[in-house]
């Protein structure tokens, strides 16, 4: 457990963090690794503020508990950052990734006096390109690989061709799109 | 040949009913169970099993229907969580006083009120003295376990009683972990054909079950379900010996977690057993002589097993993830103390009650029931037996 990555998600009910964070699990448990994904859960409705977390070790994990010092916060929806305290506990040598279009100092003036590592990417626009349809869990899900280096990105990149080929049998137009979206994910994220 | 895969607690569940391939699954929704029977009943619909699948009215049919099932002789499984097993009251009763040996996927909730949708072991514990046996485990990988054992030790001709697989809502449930789950060939040789000795739908030996049982045997057949509880501790660790042989997993009664020098330990059920040990290897890390006993088996319990485990300790916490409202501790520290004396006295024992209503459980919390112990133990001075954690007061 000590050489775990713990990863904590923020998102809203409908916009896919809980799926990303157990499409996660699955990515790290193909490349060999011991991985738990589980959303905390509560009356959910689309759009309530949701939280989703993810462990993820070379060795067998044991804690079932939240997690409160993550290495790595995921911000699939940044009008969160006025009403959740997304960086409590967030280790000082982690970072944060989150999905905005804001400019560097808004969103550090958001952040209220974190000093760690700030990523960010325009889920939205990613998502709206390549899928027509606005699903920020696809990109954010490849920031999260290239920040915590969970995994290699060209390894991650094969397993989800080969989860959406399994996922996606029955409309495999849908397959092009995320593809696409993981691909330019991976080089539009920022570090500011 | 094992199959490294990883699963959430449920689907675990469902994979094992598949192998298991039940006569008949009866069964109502209810969260956190309800993908128990949702999964299944895509096995059903997907022709990957044989099963009659019954979706019923409520969980009173639920359990009326497996009782009606088993006793026509058909392997019969069904899963419900909280206030779903609580309306099965009733039934839980005569499914185990007819001596029929149904399976039950019991995904631990706190029962209602307040309503809650979320863990704590207030369902199953309330259900601890309706005669069935209850097998409780830590994760996905021990309720999968469990599930493919439960059929066995149920069936066993010196048991004959239903099965209660116990494990935590949402943490366990639903939460994605690694697995190593069987071959379904393996499943199926290992739980084997179910035959019953007496059954009613055997024309040559016509039987009648749940009639009245007036004066003159009721007590005589209540003694005899008293001693199928008795074996069945036999026969569980039985079953687990042949289990380990095909798995390599290694099963008892309970768990002894770093116990051989123990000094300070702590006495759990479930998921907070697995935070527990990170806990207990961190301070063993320091030198403390700290160690865990996390119960498997709940019914019947295992008293003399238990005392020979944690007689040479000094300070002991039992933790119960449920409320006894009796103004003097849960029904897990009741059930050890009485255990423990006569056969282990002197021995410091306190009570938490944790976690109540999906309450998280952190190392945090563990770290401070050992502090208290080592306390205890150095001072010989016990102080509150009954107490909380985790909770604003």
């Amino acid at each position: 457990m000590s050489n775990a990555v713990e990863i904590r998600w923020h998102g809203r009910g409908g916009q896919g963090a809980k799926t990303a964070s157990l499409l996660l699990a699955d990515a790290a448990f193909n490349t060999g690794k011991y991985v738990q994904g589980f959303p905390e859960y509560g009356p959910e409705r689309m759009g309530a503020p949701i939280t989703a977390y993810n462990r993820i070790s070379d060795e067998k994990i044991t804690v079932h508990s939240n997690i409160y010092n993550p290495q790595f916060v995921v911000v699939v929806d940044d009008s969160l950052l006025e009403s959740v305290d997304v960086t409590k506990g967030l280790k000082e040598d982690g970072a944060i990734i989150i999905n905005t279009t804001k400019s560097p100092e808004e969103i550090k003036s958001l952040l209220k006096g974190y000093s760690g590592r700030i990523f960010t990417i325009d889920a939205r626009k990613i998502s709206m390109e390549c899928l027509g349809k606005y699903f920020p869990n696809t990109p954010m899900l490849a920031a999260v690989v290239v920040v915590s280096k969970v995994m290699p990105v060209e390894d991650f990149i094969k397993d989800m061709e080969e989860s959406y080929a399994h996922k996606f049998a029955s409309k495999p137009q849908v397959i092009e799109g995320n593809m696409a979206a993981l691909r330019r994910s991976v080089t539009e994220v920022r570090s500011i | 040949m094992a199959k490294r895969d990883r699963l959430s607690g449920n689907e675990a569940v469902a994979v094992a009913m598949r192998q298991i391939n039940p006569d008949v699954v009866a069964a109502f929704p209810i969260t956190p169970s309800t993908e128990v029977p949702q999964y299944f009943a895509s096995f059903v619909a997907d022709g990957k099993v044989d099963t009659e699948f019954i979706p019923v009215e409520s969980e009173h049919s639920a359990m009326s229907a497996c009782i009606g099932a088993q006793a026509a002789g058909a392997r019969t499984i069904t899963a419900t969580s909280a206030n779903g097993l609580a309306l099965m009251w009733e039934m839980l009763y005569i499914a185990a006083s007819s001596r029929l040996p149904v399976t039950l996927a019991a995904v631990n909730r706190a029962l209602s009120g307040p309503i809650n949708i979320n863990n704590d072991h207030s369902d199953t514990m309330g259900a601890r003295d309706s005669g069935w046996i209850q097998l409780y485990g830590e994760n996905n990988q021990e309720a999968y376990d469990n599930l493919i054992q439960a059929v066995k030790i149920g069936e066993h001709p010196d048991v004959m009683l239903p099965v209660m697989d116990c494990y935590d809502g949402f943490i366990t449930s639903h939460a994605v972990e690694n697995i190593e789950l069987l071959e379904d060939d393996e499943v199926k040789a290992f739980v084997g054909e179910y035959n019953p000795d007496f059954y009613l739908n055997d024309r040559e030996n016509p039987i009648s079950v749940g009639p009245l049982d007036s004066v003159s045997h009721y007590f005589e057949h209540k003694r005899l379900q008293a001693e199928a509880m008795k074996n069945a501790k036999k026969v569980i660790l039985e079953v687990a010996a042949e289990f380990e042989k095909l798995t390599g997993r290694k099963y008892g009664l309970f768990e002894e977690y770093m116990m051989e020098d123990a000094e300070i330990a702590i006495v759990v059920i479930n998921s907070t057993a697995g935070t527990a040990k990170e806990v207990v290897k961190s301070l063993r890390a320091k030198g403390v002589k700290a160690g865990l006993i996390k119960i498997r088996v709940y019914r019947p319990f295992p008293v003399d097993e238990i005392v020979k485990a944690l007689k040479k300790v000094k300070a002991l916490a039992v933790l119960d993830k449920c409320d006894s409202f009796n103004a003097a501790g849960g029904p897990l520290f009741t059930d050890v103390t009485s255990a423990l004396y006569g056969r282990a006295d002197g021995i410091k024992v306190i009570n938490y009650i944790y976690g109540l209503g999906g309450r998280d459980v952190k190392t945090d919390d563990i770290e401070k029931v050992y502090e208290r112990l080592a306390d205890i133990a150095k001072t010989g001075s016990v102080g509150e037996i009954y107490n909380y954690f985790g909770v604003r007061e």
